[in-house]
């Protein structure tokens, strides 16, 4: 019995989730700490315990507004996903697309893209959509990036080797370039998915009526900073659940590969 | 005393086969024109210095790379193009690491469309005549490099061509092992009765597993000599202390000592 016990204790005590739980309850603490000793006043940096506060009491509808916001990280990332692998296929299997196409897309991303987010309100008003645009406009280019470094990256001997096996050029693409390409996809994939949590909270800024990003424009504006903090505090939370959930299919996808192989050899 | 493939048909027919590439410095020759006849269930192997095109030539002849000049036939149709009879194994195994061992001998047949329960037995015995009788639900990353090699072998032969081309197949493996995997290669061309066409930069062992070695000269290549190797078969390890054997790479080693290479 207390042989378990103390197994139990040492797993949680070696487990992967403690120690940045261990630093953020520190971090917690020191900002706690920071604040008395230095006497901030709340209406520039809140105490953690309104902050937690207000997340309780209005917890309910912070997670309302975060709806419209998953939704547009959501359906901004899935479109960045579709047309970033659609758009670095046919780079990569194209030299023509490549040389008219890539130098403009890298060009593309000197403007400050977040610049261009109230143009899409003057365009598509104040719904969904351009909110979702400006998801995409974040979520598209690593997408794409690595996707064609993915794609590219094949040995010219396999690609003989598949040659004199007389495979098509749809054979090639489905059995060696694209499972070749996965990995690098994937991890364009988690960049992708964290900035289209950022384009669709700038989409928010600039016309909306809901969501995060209104949540925390209205609260900056009123001088409510436990709300504003709550939001944030919301706003993570997005944003690591679907990266872990991005995670996983992850790990579904691409079982054989060298990062995911310690699961697969204690596996088998 | 001679091998028994000297009776048989031509099955690869070189006829002033020539390469430059091309560019942007201008014309680069990388093969001097080359005549050769490779016959049905004939082990050749191409020795020579680097960049003297040996493998410009396999790759010529597998169909993947045209000829600047001459013409190649394979069982008397002129090559284009990459066609069915023919298995390739390179230096490195190139398996895809998504697919366990199994599914990466079975890719020609895939590729092909070839009836797949049928080939699967094929599969399974290549499998067993290499020694890996119980891997074929590995991933090839749980292989050594050795084994990885043997896997590739199997995929060349999986849909029974006439033809194995080898480019360095052994290059990257050690010494000990290298020297296991040309006694099993010999044992698996006496087996299937392949016509092989193999590069290596080894002198003992292109005269150890060949019928016929073919010496090339420095770049731009041609044949420099051939030379019959008339030991008997099977060959076990013992050869190599042979004096007919050391015979042998000594006169092959002169080519290169000659023409300055070492």
């Amino acid at each position: 019995m207390p042989a378990s016990r103390t197994g139990a204790v040492q797993r949680v005590v070696t487990s992967a989730w403690l120690r940045p739980v261990l630093f953020l309850v520190l971090m917690i603490v020191a900002w706690d700490l920071t604040i008395r000793i230095f006497h901030i006043p709340p209406y520039q940096i809140p105490a953690p315990k309104d902050v937690l506060v207000t997340l309780w009491n209005d917890g309910p509808e912070l997670l309302g507004q975060a709806v419209p916001t998953t939704l547009a990280t959501i359906y901004g990332f899935l479109l960045s996903a579709v047309f970033g692998i659609l758009c670095a296929m046919l780079i990569a299997g194209s030299r023509t697309v490549e040389s008219y196409v890539y130098p403009l897309l890298v060009f593309s991303q000197s403007v400050p893209k977040i610049a261009i987010a109230p143009l899409f309100v003057v365009w598509f008003g104040f719904g969904l959509f351009p909110k979702v645009l400006s998801a995409v406009m974040l979520g598209f280019f690593p997408v794409v990036v690595s996707a064609v470094q993915g794609f590219k990256s094949v040995e010219p001997d396999m690609a003989d080797l598949a040659r004199a096996m007389e495979a098509s050029r749809l054979q090639m693409f489905r059995m060696i370039s694209l499972p070749h390409a996965m990995p690098a996809i994937f991890s364009g994939l988690k960049v992708s998915i964290t900035l289209a949590v950022v384009g669709a909270v700038v989409g928010e800024f600039v016309g909306s009526n809901s969501g995060i990003g209104f949540v925390l424009q209205r609260s900056i504006g009123n001088f409510e900073l436990p709300t504003m903090f709550a939001a944030l505090v919301i706003l993570a939370l997005i944003g690591v659940i679907l990266f872990w959930i991005l995670d996983v299919i992850e790990r579904l996808v691409i079982p054989w590969h060298a990062s995911q192989r310690a699961d697969l050899v204690m596996g088998s | 005393m001679v091998s028994s493939a000297a009776a048989a048909s031509p099955v690869i027919e070189l006829d002033g086969v020539s390469k430059t590439y091309v560019s942007p410095d201008g014309e680069i020759p990388s093969l001097k024109p080359v005549d050769f006849t490779i016959n049905e269930g004939e082990f050749i192997v191409v020795v020579g210095p680097s960049g003297c095109g040996k493998t410009t030539l396999l790759k010529m002849i597998a169909g993947l790379l045209p000829p600047s000049g001459g013409e190649i036939r394979v069982q008397g149709h002129v090559v284009t193009k990459p066609y069915r009879d023919v298995g390739i194994v390179f230096q490195s195994a190139l398996l895809l690491p998504w697919r366990r061992v199994l599914g990466n001998v079975m890719m020609p047949v895939e590729v092909k469309g070839l009836p797949a329960e049928e080939y699967r037995q094929r599969a399974l015995d290549l499998l067993k005549l290499v020694g890996l009788e119980g891997f074929e639900k590995k991933y090839p990353w749980q292989l050594s490099g050795g084994m990885q090699q043997r896997v590739s072998i199997c995929r060349a032969l999986v849909h029974d061509p006439k033809i194995m081309l080898m480019d360095e197949p052994f290059g990257a493996l050690d010494a000990m092992t290298r020297e296991r995997m040309n006694v099993e290669l010999q044992r698996i061309q006496r087996e299937t009765g392949k016509t092989v066409f193999l590069i290596t930069h080894s002198i003992p062992e292109a005269v150890f597993l060949a019928d016929r070695v073919l010496v090339m000269t420095p770049r731009p290549g041609t044949v420099a000599a051939v030379y019959d190797i008339d030991l008997p078969r099977p060959r076990t390890l013992d050869l190599l202390s042979n004096p007919a054997f050391a015979e042998l790479t000594q006169k092959i080693r002169a080519h290169f000592s000659d023409s300055g290479i070492d």
